[in-house]
């Protein structure tokens, strides 16, 4: 196998409008192996069109182009519908925003978890259980024989969402999507889904892109930030690095977090 | 000497549900607000911040307990009336909810103009969008056609119409980016000390709660738990969260 993990290179993303062809991303460059890459923006910077492309989730009428766009070797650009279905879930898993909506309230947990492994091919429905309880179990939802008969409603949120990582993770993915994975939970629970997650990164050896627009938050759980701003990539840096940002866009991003230490004063906006 | 405080609540419950499913969103809560003060409110999804908001701010009048505004006392089962009704004022979390899609902003605005005896409304309307930094020609459009942080500004401005001295702020920012949060959180600061209003802030976010208050109590599970003055905030938000 030459390569592993995701590789980019000169990617471009255009949608047709009445006025012609628009450029929603512009010439990106970047790999994803294993560990956690952080892609971030502001709204419209380009990152959920670039999320939604690495799992072939455009519309249609979106035009792909890129001179690399590969997965472990096998090129991105040109897989059939049929051949997609079997990329996502199995190799790339998507992490849908907010958990609690993802799960389907008339279906159990265990149901929703097995489902994937349904999906790509383990067949004995004994094997199916056992793996969604061991998954359930690492999830940290310790009580896994009740869960797995439980329905959503029954859960708590954060129940709900360690579930919801469960069921994205027990078909082993090697590269996890997360887009906007805590931005409808609270400070505490935004942690503790990081924190799983990136754990699960390691011990599973996944790649995790992650998508968000709160820097600071996604800073003290990747090991690189890419910077998106209007479609391009500004700045690519090692998340330790972001005190010396080179980008001035990339400091006043940084700068503009209120904190404890920026009481009374004024925060740095940008000139628009 | 002993000011009277903007907000004295002693023992304040709210619940939900009927008789057999009763749900205590907050139980045996006091606060004591002074004013020109910054006070945060924060604690997890659920701890019933925002609920002892809403009963500040008259929306819900279903609970028990004592409630000052202003040293005025605030009667349960009754909506806010006369001189507090427009003294306090509430920013809810998501400005496109609280902004009628249909109405152009000239109109979300004028209205509460109108209704608080304003003659020269359109003029009114556009020192009201002046005020939060935004320009005349916004009167024209729809809240669609706005950015998010354009849409609080109007939400503020809305709020300000009134003169309030005491404003409500629920999670303000949290839908917002965070540089255009921290345009959002300029506009605040410059607010209350040009007007010295006293805030009560919502929020689940570390960094706005150290970066904004005075003081604050953290609740939990429809308590509150703790009660932090300045130094107190600094400690338990200090770097790193």
């Amino acid at each position: 196998m030459a390569e592993h993990g995701l590789n980019i290179r000169n990617l471009t993303i255009t949608a047709p409008s009445a006025s012609g062809e628009i450029g929603i991303v512009h010439n990106l460059s970047f790999s994803v192996g294993r560990g956690i890459v952080a892609l971030v923006g502001e709204s419209g910077s380009g990152k959920s069109t670039t999320a939604r492309a690495v799992l072939g989730l455009n519309p249609e009428q979106f035009r792909v182009t890129a001179d690399r766009f590969s997965f472990d070797g096998e090129d991105l650009l040109d897989l059939s519908e049929k051949r997609w279905r079997s990329v996502r879930g199995r190799m790339i898993a998507l992490m849908p925003q907010d958990p609690k909506t993802a799960l389907n309230p008339s279906h159990t947990i265990g149901r929703q978890v097995e489902e994937t492994l349904l999906l790509h091919g383990t067949s004995s429905r004994s094997d199916r259980r056992l793996q969604a309880l061991d998954m359930l179990r690492r999830v940290g939802l310790t009580d896994a024989e009740r869960v797995h008969a439980s329905y959503p409603a029954q859960m708590s949120g954060g129940m709900a969402q360690r579930a919801m990582i469960a069921a994205m993770l027990v078909s082993r993915p090697k590269l996890l999507v997360a887009d906007e994975p805590t931005s409808a939970l609270d400070r505490e629970a935004q942690a503790v889904v990081l924190s799983l997650l990136s754990e699960f990164s390691r011990d599973l050896g996944m790649g995790l892109l992650l998508i968000s627009h709160d820097l600071a938050l996604v800073s003290r759980f990747a090991e690189r930030v890419i910077v998106m701003r209007a479609g391009r990539i500004e700045e690519e840096l090692a998340a330790t690095a972001l005190d010396d940002a080179r980008s001035t866009y990339t400091q006043s991003l940084w700068r503009a977090r209120p904190s404890a230490e920026t009481y009374g004063q004024r925060l740095p906006v940008m000139d628009e | 000497m002993t000011r009277t405080p903007a907000v004295e609540i002693n023992g304040l419950n709210v619940s939900f549900g009927g008789t057999d499913k009763r749900f205590t969103a907050v139980r045996d809560a006091s606060l004591r607000v002074e004013e020109g003060k910054t006070f945060g409110l924060i604690g997890p999804s659920g701890c019933g911040k925002t609920t002892v908001l809403r009963a500040l701010a008259g929306l819900n009048t279903r609970w028990h307990g004592s409630m000052r505004l202003f040293g005025e006392p605030v009667q349960p089962g009754q909506k806010l009336s006369g001189n507090i009704r427009s003294r306090v004022q509430m920013v809810f979390q998501d400005p496109y909810a609280s902004l009628h899609p249909r109405h152009k902003i000239g109109r979300s605005l004028g209205e509460p103009l109108a209704i608080h005896g304003a003659s020269d409304i359109d003029g009114e309307v556009i020192a009201a969008l002046a005020q939060v930094g935004l320009t005349p020609d916004m009167a024209g459009r729809y809240p669609h056609q706005l950015s998010g942080g354009q849409r609080q500004r109007v939400a503020i401005a809305r709020a300000l119409i009134p003169r309030p001295d005491l404003l409500l702020l629920d999670e303000p920012t949290s839908a917002l980016d965070v540089s255009v949060q921290a345009g959002i959180l300029n506009l605040l600061s410059d607010l209350k000390q040009q007007r010295g209003m006293t805030f009560v802030l919502v929020s689940h976010d570390p960094g706005v709660v150290g970066h904004m208050c005075d003081e604050a109590a953290v609740m939990a599970a429809g308590e509150v738990v703790a009660r932090l003055d300045r130094d107190g905030i600094d400690a338990r938000y200090a770097a790193g969260t």
